[in-house]
């Protein structure tokens, strides 16, 4: 399911009206995450405090969000675009692909909360497809 | 069996008492049918699907969006008795409609969407925990009768 010219347009419309709350975003939906899927808390077992306000969480978000910031700029060619970053989670982070997932619905949900007239159903389709492709671009280096 | 504390249960019956079925539930068929588009399988005689607004205006897909969340209400009304509540359904979905399971997966994340866009930052993390935990027995209950 790869991106078509439209999807690349359509993310990139929604993108310039949330990136001003992209830090915000990072850190909610790492929080929520941490709280709804209670397994993910296992890559983060050196963090003294993992509730959405403590700094590690915020701080981490918006380290996450910055990745995304990446993604978008390098929509045309994502495997190449994001090979530093599937290098580092192959080999050093090596996050199990299937929470790339889990942390994709938890940013829609937290984009649907603070953006619910700008998220409809074809921002959602698009983005959908863009985090998919991006996860996949991020587990290239894996096996 | 599955438990549900005091909160969980007060959680589930706020969120749903607060929702207008005859807006909710088509807003979350639709978006359903446009965000995974390869459910529209099951709506083929539905009339116009060719897009997302022909989608969204549909009134077959907007009746049956409301049928779909007073379906949910059941399951509200017996929350300690969901599988059995829904063996029927199972078996309808599974015989007579062949609707493969993991639709409803599907359609349980977007209308989660559909509940957080209402919502806002009053949807918290516990909030959703609960509700996706609520929509994962549906989705268990709905699924059991297949064979």
């Amino acid at each position: 399911m790869s991106l078509t010219d439209k999807d690349k347009a359509a993310v990139k419309a929604l993108w310039t009206k949330i990136s001003k709350g992209a830090d915000a975003i990072g850190a909610d939906a790492l929080g929520r995450m941490l709280i709804v899927y209670p397994q993910t808390k296992t890559y983060f077992s050196h963090w003294p405090d993992l509730k959405a306000s403590s700094a590690p969480v915020t701080k981490h978000g918006k380290k996450i969000m910055a990745g995304v910031a990446q993604a978008v700029a390098k929509i045309d060619d994502l495997t190449s675009g994001l090979l530093d970053l599937s290098e580092l989670h192959a080999f050093q982070l090596r996050v199990d692909p299937a929470n790339f997932k889990i942390l994709a619905h938890c940013l829609q949900v937290v984009i649907a909360t603070m953006y619910p007239n700008e998220f409809t159903p074809e921002a959602h389709v698009a983005l959908d497809k863009f985090l998919s492709n991006l996860a996949l671009a991020l587990s290239e280096k894996y096996r | 069996m599955v438990e549900w504390t005091e909160q969980e249960r007060n959680i589930i019956t706020s969120i749903f008492s607060s929702l207008d079925y005859d807006d909710v539930g088509p807003k979350a068929l639709s978006r359903c049918l446009i965000v995974y588009p390869w459910t529209q399988r099951y709506f083929a005689s539905f009339g116009n699907l060719y897009n997302a607004d022909a989608i969204k205006t549909n009134p077959n897909i907007q009746a049956h969006g409301t049928r779909v969340l007073h379906g949910l209400d059941r399951a509200v009304k017996n929350m300690d008795n969901i599988k059995d509540t829904y063996a029927e359904l199972s078996v309808l979905h599974s015989e007579k409609l062949h609707v493969d399971p993991d639709n409803f997966r599907l359609l349980a994340d977007c209308l989660t969407i559909v509940i957080a866009a209402k919502m806002g930052s009053g949807f918290t993390p516990e909030m959703q925990a609960t509700f996706q935990k609520f929509l994962a027995v549906v989705v268990s209950a709905l699924g059991r009768q297949y064979h």
